[in-house]
């Protein structure tokens, strides 16, 4: 008589286990925000890991573009806004008054949703970046922002216009300048607010290419409404929703399987 | 579970529901009938389990050309794909079990009214009866999303293949005594392999449920009784 041994197995379950194992690069401890008296993050709590790419998604309004905006402290350029908890970068701080904010927005860089190229040329937008930081002979400054490009895609594209203005650009090419005057700044993590969201198809595909690759050296975050999107390009996702944190997970759990029914009607669309 | 915003969507995966039903209707019958038909050699009645295999065809059709569609169309993600995945996954399995059936009907009508061993018909209409109940457990069990009952059904399979063994054994018996036996036993012995596939698939259906309910796979060895590869009989025994 066969005896029954009822082993499951699960693929989900095997790549979860393979996705933590890297370091913790930024973590969110007990994290508040407020648009006035409007509380619209409420007691975050969430890790994201070192050169893996963590999705934010959520309905309009949950609050994920208002946590990206933490991170480099983007929103203190409105008085009205503030945040409490902590936000650790590499066990630091990045609420800290202490913190350098200027230093801390090349630490973490940020691409916003529409490109944003400065009215200048293609070398330009990208080295006006580093100018900021650092002063380099001419030679060097040429080879920054040559790397840049060429590590955003641009360089076979824009190696022989880079005294055209940035503006002259298709929008996929814009974004990856933008992209590009990211890099330049060698930050560690880059926050990525709905890069794709006003491209066509193949620029999406050449940003999501792009994002691929850039994993390799940096930490990133990307807000993006697109579920395919991240399930295709991030190995992490938070599901949010009305400013709190529903399910983070690895994001083939969260797209096969999620724990939560909230996170389910969300990624599957029947919610409301 | 809740509707979804796009009511469409609801409505391609309810339509998908229902043509797997209606599916798992027309395979019951057949197999029914196919084996009453075999036992009362009843020709009309073969006729028909035969008859009503092209519709088993265009619906397994239908399913998978919906179910490409609504993958192009809506991506679906988590309990939806494994929904979408699952249709295509089963009406494989039911649309084999109808060419099974199928198959046993057409040796009903090339058996004829060749004489068969009572102790053979009960027990080829007794492992039929076992295979019916799998079958239509799982079918429940699917429509239920029923992962208790998906389970059973897979576990209690190997009692189908103990049968089947000492089926082999006994028609195997028949034709040493006399070769004249060979030609309606080979039939009868073809019959009860396609019972026993059958059998097979209700447990690769089972597997499917368990998949569409858990998002995870029952991976590791069925309880399997079938022994009629070491079967051996002795002349004269």
């Amino acid at each position: 008589m066969s005896t029954i041994a009822l082993n499951t197995s699960s693929a989900v379950g095997k790549a979860a286990a393979g996705n933590a194992e890297a370091p913790v690069r930024i973590a969110v401890r007990d994290l508040n925000f407020y648009y006035g008296d409007f509380r619209s993050l409420k007691d975050i709590n969430l890790d994201f890991y070192d050169r893996q790419v963590t999705a934010l998604i959520g309905p309009s309004g949950c609050g994920k573009s208002t946590l990206l905006r933490t991170f480099n402290r983007i929103y203190s350029l409105y008085p009205e806004q503030r945040a409490d908890g902590e936000i650790l970068l590499d066990g630091q701080n990045v609420l800290s008054p202490s913190i350098d904010v200027n230093e801390l927005r090349a630490r973490v860089g940020m691409v916003f949703q529409k490109p944003t190229p400065f009215p200048m040329s293609i070398y330009d937008n990208i080295a006006f970046g580093i100018k900021l930081y650092e002063r380099l002979p001419k030679s060097e400054l040429d080879g920054r922002v040559e790397e840049a490009l060429r590590k955003a895609a641009l360089w076979d594209e824009a190696k022989d216009k880079l005294r055209q203005s940035g503006m002259s650009l298709s929008g996929g090419q814009q974004q990856r300048l933008c992209i590009a005057r990211t890099i330049a700044q060698k930050p560690e993590v880059i926050l990525l607010d709905e890069p794709t969201s006003a491209l066509d198809p193949i620029s999406t595909g050449k940003i999501e290419e792009l994002i691929e690759q850039l994993r390799a050296e940096f930490t990133i975050v990307i807000v993006t409404h697109n579920m395919q999107q991240a399930a295709r390009i991030s190995q992490f996702t938070a599901f949010m929703y009305l400013g709190e944190l529903v399910e983070f997970g690895p994001t083939t759990k969260m797209f096969m399987k999620p724990s939560k029914k909230q996170t389910q009607d969300y990624i599957t669309g029947r919610f409301g | 579970m809740s509707e979804h915003i796009v009511s469409s969507y609801d409505a391609d995966l309810q339509g998908l529901r229902q043509r797997i039903a209606e599916m798992g209707g027309i395979a019951e019958k057949m197999l029914v009938d196919s084996v009453a038909a075999l036992a009362r050699h009843d020709k009309p009645l073969a006729q028909a389990v035969i008859a009503s295999d092209p519709r088993l065809d265009v619906l397994h059709r239908e399913v998978e050309e919906n179910a490409i569609l609504t993958i192009a169309r809506r991506q679906p993600l988590a309990v939806d794909l494994r929904e979408t995945i699952s249709a295509i996954r089963i009406v494989g399995d039911v649309e084999r079990i109808g060419d099974l059936a199928k198959n046993i009907a057409k040796r009903a009508l090339a058996i004829g009214d060749d004489f068969q061993p009572h102790k053979i018909v009960v027990g080829l209409r007794h492992m039929n009866d076992l295979v019916m109940a799998q079958l239509k457990d799982v079918l429940d069990a699917y429509a239920q999303k029923d992962t208790a009952k998906a389970l059973d059904v897979w576990k209690r399979d190997g009692a189908i293949d103990a049968l089947y063994t000492s089926l082999f054994r006994e028609l195997l018996t028949y034709m040493m005594e006399d070769p004249r036996n060979i030609s309606f036993c080979t039939h009868l012995l073809f019959c009860a392999k396609n019972i026993e596939r059958i059998g097979d698939h209700t447990t690769n259906i089972a597997e499917t449920v368990h998949y569409l309910v858990t998002a995870e796979t029952l991976a590791i060895d069925r309880p399997k009784n079938d022994r009629s590869i070491d079967t051996t009989i002795e002349a004269g025994a």
